[in-house]
């Protein structure tokens, strides 16, 4: 053995830096979250048209269990059985257990893949999945509508003058002009005139930024908890849209069978009630509500009206007047329609009155939503409405 | 050496000594017969080790899979339930990877270990075979690759980069060993045999009755089908025959099917090779008179750890552990038949020709091995039934997870005219079907380079012909 001097320990791997690619473990794994993520993403509107992000409505975030992706090999049928060689003790006939299948990766040079007995949860932020949704409803970005917006007059900070009224006197601007005048001529006075600066204001026009959304939701006997969940979930995305296009969104929750009352957003899912059907009774409320709180010269008004259509027929004169009042000062009025039949959307009662309206170029449509999957269909249709309206 | 260990104990002490051990511990070994290309040894951090045992080599391309892979490794570790004590890649010279927080009587062991496994690596003839073709320096190599791989990412992003390493890693195992690392293609003619000479004056004589002589002379070269007759080596087959493959998505396929003949001989001699180390270190540091006595009885307690054939506390195992079985019929051998034989067994043999040659009725009856057969049972749990202790059927089960690089056996069997390629399932070899489920994402993958549409046969669960096809009709 004449080799001695090679039998060290070097340092090759260290000489080589390679500890700093050695984040690779890591960055691998952060790579496989990526790829769980835009997993999910493909499937999100399924995923939220089940979840009950709806129920919390506190809860910014969303939580999904998921599993490690696998990469996938080419492997035999029915793994778990076969033959195989195991030591100890026993005569045939004898049997032992074991509890997870595949719990022991293979060892070998290439390395089988893990199966999927590890899960994770991924939270996911509500805006994000807003975000994602856009993107994957191709969804227009909205701006606050110019042709009809409204317009507060606004007063805005614009600059510094050495001239002005006593209480606008700005003491940090004033003292750094001291300062300054005092480092080039050091025996002056602490202040003199000219060191005064003014907030100077200017008044400016903008586009009101406030909006509010009447939520209206048929909750008589005909619109079961499957219905009620379309709608719900039709409601949460506008919302979410709306939010998106406006700085301050005021929400109302207004429900009716035969008379009609609000509530906040949580009892608001869960009414129950019994009764027959007259719409106007809620619309008579939104109308109100909306002069009460909400006149429109300061708020751009929403309606959103989730019904299966049916309405008293007596109900149709009164339901009809009101609703030409609120299509005539509100920027949009959606008729949300779960109908009993899928082929009968538009026919109804109040389907009908909506599509006269909006016959007559008012700002109004309807949305027939059967199954989850017509949620999407829906929200897109009315923000891409609202995108070229907005124009 | 990987094992699974109920403790995660002591802080890093003492591995100044190892440097005066190296030395003699290599003198040792060179004395008893061993012989082995220079051994560079480097003490290492946990996390150096985890990412190697994940990546099977230092520096390697990067993938998702290996970040899941890493995740269970970290989780593993965490729990203590996962020590890895070495890594060494053979190679002239070898790379010795030691934890450097590893006290020094298992650094010690572990010294002896490698150079069990770097005698093996140089003098075992399917090591030997294989490093002459993938070259002696795969650790850089492997690193060079993996820096060609990240250049072909900035240059055409991370999910084209990756859809390649998608179908190329899933395909892994589907080479054919049998067949040199370079590969030239097929011949584009192939000339058909000429008729044969007569077999006996009846034949001639028959052949030259009116209507039967042929008067066909030399025979004429023809274009020949692609593949000409089954290949196994998909990974090549795709790399030099798919329709529209770039030149460094070709690189990736080629860059991943040589680091997997590199894997082959360690996956192919587990058994030997594992065994063999774990002869040589207990026996190296049973003779080795320079070792403190403390030293040297930590060490033996966790070489008894490692070649134990039982978890801990529990009195059977489902799985043999090859540190085990390796090193008792190594021990056996040496006793029965001396060294020299055992050097020219380690030599010739792999773990086929090792366990059907060598694991006998004593030693199997001594391990207390069994057949069992296994389904699964109620509760996502799994039923193993002792079956017997039929010797033949111990060593084809223990066999079994060892065919074709662990992986059912997919050959391509033709290019249809439009670019399409068709896989088939050797099903009956493989004694039953493909899980369609995965099949059908793998294929995808496949797809994804070959860009035409790709085609499987295999069969379904109740043995009918089964063809699943991806891609444009």
């Amino acid at each position: 053995m004449k080799d001695e001097d090679r039998a060290t320990i070097s340092g090759m791997a260290s000489q080589n830096r390679w500890y700093d690619l050695f984040s690779r473990g890591a960055r691998d794994w952060l790579r496989h979250n990526e790829k769980v993520r835009e997993a999910v993403r493909e499937q999100l509107p399924d995923l939220v048209a089940g979840a009950d992000v709806l129920s919390r409505p506190g809860d910014r975030t969303l939580q999904v269990p998921v599993r490690f992706l696998e990469h996938y090999r080419f492997r035999l049928r029915d793994q778990h059985q076969g033959e195989g060689v195991g030591q100890g003790p026993g005569k045939p006939g004898d049997v032992y257990r074991r509890g997870q299948p595949g719990g022991q990766g293979d060892q070998s040079g290439g390395g089988g893949s893990g199966g999927g007995e590890y899960r994770f949860m991924l939270e996911l932020k509500i805006d994000d999945i807003v975000d994602w949704l856009w993107e994957e409803l191709k969804l227009p970005d909205l701006k606050p509508k110019s042709t009809d917006a409204l317009t507060d007059e606004a007063v805005i900070p614009e600059g510094w003058d050495r001239r002005g009224p006593r209480a606008r006197l700005d003491r940090r601007r004033t003292v750094k002009e001291a300062i300054k005048r005092r480092s080039i001529q050091p025996d002056r006075p602490a202040f003199t005139d000219d060191d005064l600066r003014f907030r100077q204001l200017a008044r400016r026009k903008r586009p009101a930024v406030n909006a509010v959304v009447a939520f209206v939701l048929d909750v008589s006997a005909s619109m079961d908890p499957g219905r009620r969940k379309l709608a719900k979930a039709f409601f949460f995305w506008a919302a979410q849209g709306l939010r998106r296009q406006y700085g301050q969104l005021d929400t109302v929750f207004i429900a009716h069978t035969n008379e009609a009352w609000e509530f906040d957003e949580e009892a608001f899912f869960q009414v129950t009630a019994t009764g027959g059907t007259v719409a106007s009774s809620a619309f008579r409320l939104v109308s109100e509500v909306f002069a009460d709180r909400y006149p429109p010269a300061l708020y751009n008004q929403y309606v959103f009206y989730a019904s299966d259509g049916d309405n008293f027929a007596d109900d149709r004169h009164a339901a009809e007047a009101l609703l030409l009042q609120l299509a005539s000062q509100v920027n949009f009025m959606g008729f949300v329609e779960t109908p009993q039949n899928r082929f009968e959307s538009s026919r109804s009662e109040t389907g009908r009155l909506f599509k006269s309206l909006e016959a007559r170029n008012h700002p109004v449509s309807s949305f027939t939503v059967h199954g989850d999957s017509d949620i999407w269909e829906a929200i897109r249709a009315f923000f891409q409405q609202q995108a070229s309206s907005a124009a | 050496m990987g094992h699974h260990h109920d403790h995660a104990d002591c802080p890093a002490t003492g591995n100044d000594a190892l440097s005066d051990y190296v030395p003699r511990l290599e003198g040792m070994a060179r004395d008893h017969g061993l012989s082995f290309y220079p051994v560079d040894f480097e003490l290492v951090p946990n996390t150096f080790m985890m990412e190697v045992a994940v990546y099977g080599l230092p520096v390697r391309m990067p993938h998702w899979s290996f970040g899941v892979r890493y995740i269970y490794q970290y989780v593993q570790h965490r729990m203590g339930n996962s020590r890895i004590f070495e890594v060494v890649f053979p190679g002239d010279p070898n790379r010795a990877y030691l934890v450097n927080d590893n006290a020094l009587p298992e650094n010690t062991l572990v010294t002896a270990h490698v150079l069990g496994h770097a005698d093996f690596s140089k003098n075992n003839s399917l090591f030997h075979r294989m490093q002459h073709q993938v070259g002696f320096r795969i650790v850089e190599q492997a690193a060079a690759r993996a820096n060609r791989i990240q250049a072909a990412i900035e240059e055409h992003g991370t999910s084209r980069v990756e859809a390649v390493l998608d179908a190329a890693l899933a395909l892994e195992q589907h080479i054919d060993v049998n067949q040199d690392l370079n590969r030239p293609p097929y011949p584009a003619m192939y000339t058909p045999k000429p008729a044969r000479a007569p077999r006996d004056s009846y034949e001639a004589r028959y052949r030259q009755l009116p209507g039967e002589h042929t008067d066909d002379p030399a025979p004429r070269p023809v274009k020949s089908a692609v593949p000409p007759r089954p290949e196994y080596d998909l990974l090549w087959f795709i790399a030099r025959y798919a329709p529209e493959l770039e030149d460094w998505e070709r690189d990736i396929f080629l860059a991943v099917r040589e680091e997997s003949f590199y894997f082959y001989p360690v996956f192919a001699c587990q058994i030997m090779n594992e065994g063999w180390a774990s002869y040589w270190h207990a026996r190296l540091l049973r003779e080795a008179n320079f070792l403190p006595g403390q030293v040297y009885l930590d060490a033996i307690k966790t070489h008894s750890d490692v070649v134990r054939p039982y978890g801990g506390g529990e009195a059977v195992s489902l799985q043999v552990n090859p540190y085990h079985l390796g090193f008792r019929m190594w021990e056996r051998l040496i006793d029965d038949h001396g060294l020299d034989r055992a050097l020219q067994i380690r030599s010739e043999e792999d773990d086929f020709g090792f366990i059907r040659n060598y694991l006998d009725q004593d030693l199997a009856r001594e391990l207390e091995l069994f057949n069992y057969t296994r389904r699964p049972g109620a509760g996502g749990e799994e039923r193993f039934m002792v079956k017997d202790r039929d010797l033949r059927d111990l060593r084809e089960n223990i066999l079994l997870p060892k065919f074709n690089y662990g992986a059912p056996r997919i050959y391509a069997r033709s290019v249809g005219l439009n670019g399409s390629l068709t896989l088939t399932h050797d099903h009956v070899s493989d004694g039953r079907g493909l899980d369609l489920a995965r099949a059908r994402k793998v294929l995808d993958y496949i797809h994804r380079v070959w860009r035409r549409t790709v085609r499987l046969e295999t069969v379904d669960h109740s043995g009918e012909i089964k063809v699943l096809e991806t891609g444009e009709p």
